[in-house]
């Protein structure tokens, strides 16, 4: 038994990725139930790891997994530690929750002779995101990082039955996050050159010696890029709107709980593990790039989410938004910084999990999300509406949900640094995510309905009861915040280690 | 300084093809040609790798049982995985390529634009009517 349990890290990665291709083979039955139902299966295991993994690197520290007993450097490694844990908790947890949601909802959008395949694609792409999390080997992040890419391209495109403009954001994100993968390629290539290795741990031994390379400096400047890129920080944000506004409810929900999410935590693997302020000029991108960058993403993301009149592409605005917040936590680079950062790629997930969920049960009963298409429909829906809004407060970040205890731990990380004038812009940022808030609640509560729409009735129960778990958990950790604080914490203490 | 950019002639062609591959990527409105450009940006990278894994005078790295210089075989292998994941990446662009024009009519990205401009108008029409 214990034998087993020693081969969770690999399992947590291979039993998706081999469900993928049996989960085609109910093709022959024509069986779309039973396709759903393994997808739910592998989502549970995979989560059922995840709290495994957790636990075990909470009380045993980290785990090193070698893959069919390959020592490193030379063999591949699954290296966990309580970051990575954290985030395939995050992405396999969001899974469990979001497939329940997913049957009637991939029953509505996607065609019928097409909705295996679409299971098939999303167990691929949920192998990727977790594959990019656990791994301890830098080009095995560009191959899990393509597998995850690739499927949620084919995902988005799937949209296409619902509105054809799903078709043009897959390209586009196709073009951007191929651009964005192969400069990250690029990067690891300079690296390799002069380390040798590709080997997390080892790369950031041998980097250490290397300050002065040129090379590595390069090699630093393509993956952030790649990386900017592949997280949608503003101006590299283009690809995001339109693919969460036009993929399937399902792929909305997933991806942006968790895909920016993953890359995220990527960049802060290698900022901080890989290159680990070896050289200079790594606090200075800090300060003087990604800050202003985040900043005006916030103020851009926010802003253009008051003037959109989907409420699907209003939220991906404000996706926009919040990976401003997780990036000034980031470029803060003190310990109380990344904590926030953490908390939010967490609290975050949280949050946009349970709107876009809120979003799809309005698509199944509305069908098309304009703000005209929900007036009045407060008190029809009422479910739905107050999860929407229960969601949005702690978007804005109101005490009691997780909102707030990110934006508390961003502002006291920004005292800790004494950058002063960002607690002004960082205010302001959540007055404006209260306008847009706003701008749903009057729509949906204080407009009256149109005469000739016909009476709409609340969504079926199986969709209400992922959507409030989601609600649920965005005031449970709000509440019993320390928990997380308390992973996060480490978390932030692990990554700063490296620090010479 | 010549002779600098002579010795390392493949690292200036790599980076050369690397420009134009992304140019085409930024500057076409076609969709196939961006993905022609894609393409050639992908080769690039593939050169870059396989040009660090050359060793002097190296042969293929087969054991032979005589001693020999062999190349450093990881980049190759690296680099096959890259290929597959660039043709992949191909077929996946070509065929949402091909779903456009059936359903926009046209493969030119202006053409395209203006017609979902003309699609995200009418929405708003319906609104306000």
């Amino acid at each position: 038994m214990t034998n087993w349990l020693h081969h969770i890290p690999i399992l947590i990665v291979a039993v998706p990725l081999i469900s993928a291709p049996i989960c085609v083979l109910f093709t022959f039955g024509a069986n779309r139930k039973a396709a759903w139902l393994w997808t739910l299966l592998v989502s549970w295991f995979a989560f059922l790891c995840a709290i495994y993994l957790l636990n075990h690197v909470l009380e045993n520290g980290e785990i090193s997994y070698h893959l069919g007993s390959w020592k490193p450097p030379l063999g591949i490694e699954y290296r966990i530690d309580l970051i990575n844990a954290f985030v395939l908790l995050i992405v396999s947890g969001i899974s469990a929750v979001a497939v329940p949601f997913g049957r009637l909802v991939v029953d509505r959008e996607i065609e019928p002779d097409r909705q295996i395949l679409f299971y098939t694609s999303y167990l691929l792409c949920l192998t990727g995101l977790l594959g990019v999390t656990i791994t301890g080997d830098a080009f095995n992040i560009f191959v899990f990082l393509e597998i995850s890419s690739l499927s949620s391209y084919v995902l988005i495109a799937m949209g296409v039955r619902s509105d054809r403009r799903a078709l043009t954001a897959a390209y586009n994100y196709l073009i951007l996050g191929t651009v964005g993968a192969t400069f990250f390629v690029i990067g690891l290539g300079f690296l390799y050159m002069v380390t040798g290795t590709l080997n997390i741990m080892d790369l950031s031994d041998r980097l250490m010696q290397l300050a002065d390379n040129k090379a590595v400096h390069a090699g630093y400047a393509f993956i952030i890029i790649g990386l900017a890129l592949k997280m949608a920080l503003f101006p590299m944000h283009v690809w995001l709107p339109n693919s969460y506004t036009y993929a399937p409810s399902l792929i909305s929900i997933f991806l942006a709980a968790t895909a920016t999410k993953v890359s995220i935590y990527v960049l802060l693997r290698f900022l901080f593990t890989v290159f680990g302020f070896s050289f200079d000029f790594i606090p200075l991108t800090l300060t003087f790039i990604f800050l202003p960058l985040a900043i005006i993403a916030i103020f851009f993301g926010s802003i253009g989410a008051i003037f959109q009149t989907n409420i699907k592409r209003l939220f991906a605005y404000s996706s926009v938004a919040q990976i401003g917040y997780i990036v000034i936590g980031i470029a803060l680079s003190n310990t109380i910084g990344l904590t926030a950062a953490v908390l939010h790629i967490f609290n975050h997930a949280l949050i946009k999990g349970a709107i876009f969920m809120a979003a799809g049960c309005l698509v199944y009963r509305v069908g098309k999300l304009t703000t005209d298409s929900i007036r009045g429909l407060g008190k029809e829906m009422p479910w739905t509406f107050s999860a929407l809004i229960l969601a949005g407060l702690s978007l804005i970040g109101i005490p009691t949900t997780v909102g707030f205890i990110s934006k508390w731990y961003l502002l006291l990380g920004i005292m800790e640094n004494g950058w002063w004038p960002l607690i002004p812009l960082i205010v302001i940022g959540s007055l404006l995510a209260v306008v847009y808030i706003w701008k749903i609640i009057e729509v949906a509560y204080f407009f009256p309905a149109p005469p000739d729409r016909a009476p709409v009735s609340e969504v079926p129960i199986e969709l209400l009861i992922p959507l409030w778990i989601l609600i649920g958990c965005n005031f449970y950790f709000g509440i019993q915040a320390d928990i997380t604080i308390g992973i996060a914490k480490e978390a932030a203490t692990i990554l700063l280690d490296n620090r010479p | 300084m010549l002779a600098a950019i002579l010795d390392h002639y493949n690292y200036w062609l790599i980076i050369f093809l690397m420009m134009i591959g992304l140019y085409i990527v930024v500057s076409r409105g076609n969709l196939i040609k961006k993905i022609v450009g894609l393409n050639i940006f992908q080769t690039s990278v593939f050169l870059l790798y396989i040009t660090i894994g050359k060793v002097n005078y190296g042969t293929a790295p087969i054991l032979t049982g005589q001693p020999e210089t062999f190349s450093n075989p990881l980049p190759h292998v690296l680099i096959l995985t890259a290929i597959v994941v660039g043709i992949a990446t191909t077929a996946l662009g070509l065929a949402l390529v091909v779903r456009i024009r059936e359903s926009y009519g046209s493969i030119e990205e202006e053409d395209i634009s203006v017609s979902e401009q003309f699609q995200a108008e009418s929405e708003v029409n319906k609104i306000s009517s």
